[in-house]
């Protein structure tokens, strides 16, 4: 499904990503673990089109299409979401409005027929019950004044409504309590464990992959993979942390 | 009404297109509103051929007056509100421009606290593309007995291109000692961060700047009458500038 094969970034004039090779077929959960400033988030961004984020080297195919040739928004229809790590405040703008409107902008970008402002609450409203979270707070702005928690908390909601065919959760586990953990653990299960779809989980912690089984755990470090295993690896990064690995 | 043709010396012109100007020049005398005491009076003014409104209101004792503003049209126009409030008065002032082009775009108010307890709340929103300039000068003036007065004043600009222009200045002149005058003033960029979070979730560039403008806007026009056209109205210049 994806296909990222020797894959390298600058971010300004700073080279980030230093050859990136990576596969994820339909039906996979991948976690990515790995030391702070590594190159994760940078990873995503350049995955979902952040403007600055320049490519330098390298190619990315997405269900057999070239994924760098696209704009965000057309990644976006395409079926490629970003769980951001540090969610955007966007103050006046609603998140029901700005969900449909997103919403119906991938479909209309699909050819698929847009849904009524009915339609779209009943699938809103299943989703946000689904994760915990208030109907008011998604009639407010997004993610304005919402706590760190809740941030992470509409970013999988979003994922429910959207539902796309890969995600790249960054460090959606951080800033949740244990039951959050849990309800968010459980939601990415719902939504993205199916045969027609993957997942890389960029995580600090084994606590989420207690929740979310990987299929398989890599370390990036210094803009590259340096190692790949199963589920195992992360209990062994759990135990010895990085710097045992790199010696 | 001035019988000279203004210049750029004379500050309520100063950031005008005088050669627009000079074509309507002279101006017919100021339309000339009286609301009288206890009175209420609500106005909307859409300026989108490219014309001068010049406005007189005087706000009887205890009425209230409400002015919302859509100045969007022609290469200049230009919507000028000379205001005074008696005792307990209240005014206020929606005001939105949207320009694009080589579009002047002006909101000129002087707003008088002639006595005392008067109210005035102005806010203001301009969304400035190309190389068009929006300003708006806001003078208030407190009279020496007009104790009391509470103003208020809330200018925003949003620069779409670095290309185009925001004028902003908030003046005041108090000559008594227990009053409230708050202004805000702020010239922007769209966060760049936002619109990208907006087109990853699917929004195409136009929208997403579309609908962070509208945000930015909104609630200007709450309360008048005419709400829903202005926001459209709005809604459909922004939609030409993203
Ligand atoms: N605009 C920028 N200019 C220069 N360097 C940058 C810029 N943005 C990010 N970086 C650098 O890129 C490197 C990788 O950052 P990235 O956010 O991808 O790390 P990460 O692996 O996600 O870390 P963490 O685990 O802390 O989230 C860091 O050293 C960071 O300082
Ligand atoms: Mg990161």
């Amino acid at each position: 499904m994806l296909q990222i094969t020797n894959l390298h970034a600058n971010v300004g004039d700073k080279p980030i990503l230093k050859g990136l090779t990576l596969s994820l077929n339909a039906g996979e959960i991948h976690a990515i673990m790995g030391p702070n400033g590594a190159g994760k988030s940078t990873l995503g961004y350049v995955l979902s089109g952040r403007p600055g984020y320049e490519v330098t080297e390298g190619e990315v195919t997405f269900n057999g299409q070239n994924l760098l040739d696209l704009e965000p928004h057309e990644r976006a229809a395409a079926g490629c979401f970003l769980g951001f790590q540090y969610p955007v405040e966007i103050p006046g703008v609603s998140n029901v409005q700005f969900l449909r409107e997103a919403l119906n902008a991938q479909r209309k970008n699909r050819n698929e027929a847009p849904l009524s402002g009915a339609e779209f609450l009943k699938v809103a409203r299943e989703q946000a019950t689904a994760l915990g979270m208030d109907m008011d707070m998604l009639k407010r702005p997004v993610n304005v004044g919402f706590s760190g928690g809740e941030k992470k908390r509409n970013e999988m909601v979003q994922m429910g409504i959207i539902n796309p065919a890969l995600a790249i959760l960054d460090e959606t586990d951080s800033g949740l309590d244990i039951d959050a953990l849990r309800i968010v653990g459980d939601g990415i299960n719902r939504i993205m464990r199916r045969p027609d779809k993957a997942v890389l989980l960029i995580t600090h912690y084994q606590r989420l992959l207690d929740y979310v089984k990987p299929d398989f755990v890599h370390v990036l470090a210094d803009g590259r993979i340096t190692r790949s295993g199963g589920p195992e690896l992360a209990l062994e990064l759990e135990r010895d942390g990085y710097k045992e690995l790199a010696a | 009404m001035t019988a000279l043709l203004p210049t750029r010396h004379d500050e309520a012109w100063h950031y005008s297109d005088i050669a627009a100007v000079a074509a309507a020049w002279p101006l017919p005398a100021p339309e000339n509103i009286i609301v009288p005491a206890g009175g209420h009076y609500a106005r909307t003014i859409v300026q989108d051929t490219g014309s001068i409104h010049q406005i007189d209101v005087a706000i009887g004792k205890d009425a209230t007056a409400a002015v919302h503003v859509l100045n969007i049209g022609g290469e200049y126009g230009r919507v000028e509100l000379n205001v005074t409030l008696h005792e307990g008065a209240d005014f206020k002032l929606g005001g939105v421009q949207i320009g694009g082009n080589a579009q002047t775009l002006e909101i000129i108010t002087t707003v008088t606290h002639a006595e005392p307890k008067a109210t005035s709340s102005q806010i203001v929103r301009s969304v400035l593309a190309d190389t068009a300039t929006g300003t708006y000068l806001g003078k208030i003036a407190v009279a020496r007995d007009a104790q009391l007065t509470d103003s208020e004043q809330s200018v925003k600009a949003m620069l779409l291109d670095r290309s185009a222009t925001a004028n902003a200045k908030p003046e005041l002149e108090i000559y008594a000692d227990d009053v409230k005058c708050a202004h805000g003033c702020a010239i922007g960029e769209l966060d760049p961060m936002g619109l990208f979070y907006l087109q990853a979730r699917g929004l195409s560039p136009a929208d997403a700047k579309k609908l962070m403008l509208q945000a930015f806007v909104a609630g200007v026009f709450e309360g008048a009458g005419d709400e829903e056209m202005l926001t459209e109205a709005a809604l459909k210049k922004l939609g030409e500038l993203v």
